[in-house]
């Protein structure tokens, strides 16, 4: 059987910087993948890479097609929605226009959308009319991701959903990636440098160092690994 | 045994919605401003007669501004040849009334015609410098600026020409005081185009998505907007507005039907557009309306301003805002990374 995503040899750089070089990586439908490195070892690059929105060499295929060069809103298109780094809300649109533009793509009602983003993030039901620009970080990240479930993609590429935030929060939004997985088997790439709270959601993972993959394997055989323990667990 | 409070529970902040302490500065400085006019106007007929007239002329300000302010809030860019796409529209109006059409058919026709031509140029003239430095595309603009007045007096030559007007001359009485319908028609026109306008953006998925791309295009392209596409959307809209703006002010006896007309109108739409804050629809409304007014008042009461010292008067108050304040009345302060 063919996995969802497969990347072959992909490459990326900026200007005479190389960022990414000879990638190769797997996604199978239903499966939630952890990108594990430092700042700066590719990991947005990777995901930039995938989403189009950024110029890459090498393959990648997307639920059997060649993504070649196209667009990164053909890209999305195609059932990929990526939550960059830094959430990519639109702080100065509502929080029901954000949701509305997760949806832009489809036509039709959005009511059992909307239902089903509430189902996992209640609290955003009384904040509908609220600028997004006023809440908090945790709740734009996780309006950012309620965003992605509205594009309902086939595919999630969640860029540090962690990134400074409270660890309770941190824990509440890679609950709401396991409840995704489970409840509607959703498939996740999902990429941290928070390696304790992704491996404990992710079925797989890839450790990235300067721009390629070192290390790849089952959550559980990586959590146990001497070196990703000293390097990226701290113990 | 209480239940325990979902940890996310974040209070919402009643403080909000409210305005900041500038916001309300500007709030009361507009509201003074229009209790003014209505003392005014109340106490003597012929301030409320030019209160409207400067209204009427607001309103053409106004619809040109709120052009400038769509193009600039997507590419950060004040297209220069705005003026001239009105020009270009309001002739091809009149050209269509030459050949027999009555005024509103022409007038439709006209602003289908004006969004049509208002993307192809977005797609032929701006797309391919689309990711240039702001500064070449302001070259752009000016090239156009020259290139379609030129076209204009290439086409239909130089000559003044008479575009009729929308509306009967006769005056409407209101109490004492005697309203030209025309000034109240130019009002009623150009805030229904701007209204009409605001709806799109407020209430339709793509005006949505054309919000979303002016402020954020990455994360536009992120959800699958085109975002090149709704660029060339603003020029479409920025083009009908312009239209608008220029079938109106031809009418207008100070102004007619020449190539050169929008010339000044445009000094006065940038003014508005700098006083509303350039980012602001709405600002920009505001400061058209309060410039028409301004000036007309300007005009009739102060002895040694002269027509002549208009157009001065405005560059003079685009002066003073970008030095006192240059986010304008609606607009957010910028910080600049550098």
């Amino acid at each position: 059987m063919n996995a969802l995503l497969e990347l072959e040899g992909v490459g990326a750089r900026y200007g005479p910087v190389t960022a990414l070089r000879g990638v190769d990586l797997t996604v199978e439908e239903g499966e939630v993948v952890a990108v594990l490195g430092a700042n700066g070892a590719g990991k947005t690059t990777l995901l930039r890479a995938i989403s189009s929105s950024v110029r890459r060499s090498g393959g990648i295929r997307f639920a059997g097609r060649e993504l070649g060069r196209r667009s990164p809103e053909g890209t999305a298109r195609l059932g990929i929605a990526h939550v960059p780094e830094g959430r990519g809300t639109f702080v100065d649109l509502t929080v029901a226009e954000n949701l509305r533009l997760g949806a832009y793509t489809r036509r039709g009602s959005m009511r059992d959308d909307l239902a089903r983003v509430h189902s996992y993030f209640p609290w955003l039901r009384d904040r509908a009319r609220q600028q997004a620009g006023t809440l908090s970080g945790g709740e734009q990240q996780m309006l950012a991701l309620a965003r992605a479930l509205m594009q309902r993609p086939r595919l999630y590429l969640l860029d540090e959903p962690s990134l400074g935030l409270a660890p309770l929060l941190v824990a509440e939004i890679f609950r709401i990636v396991e409840e995704l997985n489970r409840r509607e088997g959703a498939t996740v790439l999902v990429a941290e440098q928070n390696a304790n709270a992704a491996l404990r959601a992710a079925d797989r993972a890839y450790v990235l160092e300067v721009g390629h993959v070192v290390l790849s394997g089952t959550s559980d055989d990586l959590a146990r690994d001497e070196a990703v323990r000293r390097s990226y667990l701290g113990y | 045994m209480t239940v325990a409070k979902p940890t996310l529970e974040i209070p919402r902040s009643p403080l909000h919605r409210l305005p900041g302490g500038s916001q309300v500065i500007v709030a009361a400085f507009l509201l003074a401003g229009c209790v003014f006019l209505a003392i005014g106007s109340a106490r003597s007929a012929l301030f409320a007669q030019e209160t409207v007239s400067g209204l009427a002329s607001g309103g053409i300000y106004a619809s040109l501004a709120v052009a400038l302010v769509l193009i600039y809030r997507a590419t950060e860019v004040v297209n220069f040849s705005q003026g001239a796409i009105a020009t270009f529209t309001t002739y091809v109006a009149w050209q269509l009334m030459q050949w027999g059409i009555s005024y509103w058919p022409a007038f439709v026709l006209t602003l289908a015609l004006a969004f049509v031509g208002g993307i192809a140029l977005e797609r032929v003239a701006i797309r391919p410098v689309e990711r240039a430095s702001q500064l070449t595309v302001v070259i752009v603009s000016i090239g156009l600026l020259i290139a379609i007045e030129g076209a204009v007096g290439w086409i239909w030559s130089s000559q003044i020409r008479f575009m009729p007007s929308a509306f009967p001359i006769h005056p409407i009485h209101l109490g004492g005081v005697s309203f030209s319908l025309e000034d109240v028609g130019t009002i009623g026109v150009t805030i229904g185009a701007v209204v009409l306008l605001w709806a799109f953006f407020r209430f339709t998925k793509i005006g949505l998505a054309m919000r979303a791309s002016a402020t954020h295009p990455d994360a536009a392209r992120l959800v699958g907007v085109r975002v090149s596409w709704m660029l060339a959307l603003g020029w479409g809209f920025a083009a009908v507005l312009g239209a608008v703006s220029g079938m109106l002010a031809a009418a207008s006896p100070s102004v007619l039907l020449q190539p050169s007309m929008m010339d000044g109108v445009l000094i006065y739409a940038f003014a508005a557009a700098v006083l509303g804050g350039l980012e602001s629809p709405a600002g920009a409304v505001v400061g058209g309306l309060a410039i028409g007014v301004t000036l007309n008042l300007l005009a009739s009461y102060v002895g040694f301003v002269t027509p002549q010292l208009l157009l001065p008067a405005a560059f003079v108050l685009m002066l003073g805002i970008l030095l006192i304040k240059p986010s304008g009345l609606f607009g957010r302060p910028k910080v600049r990374k550098v």
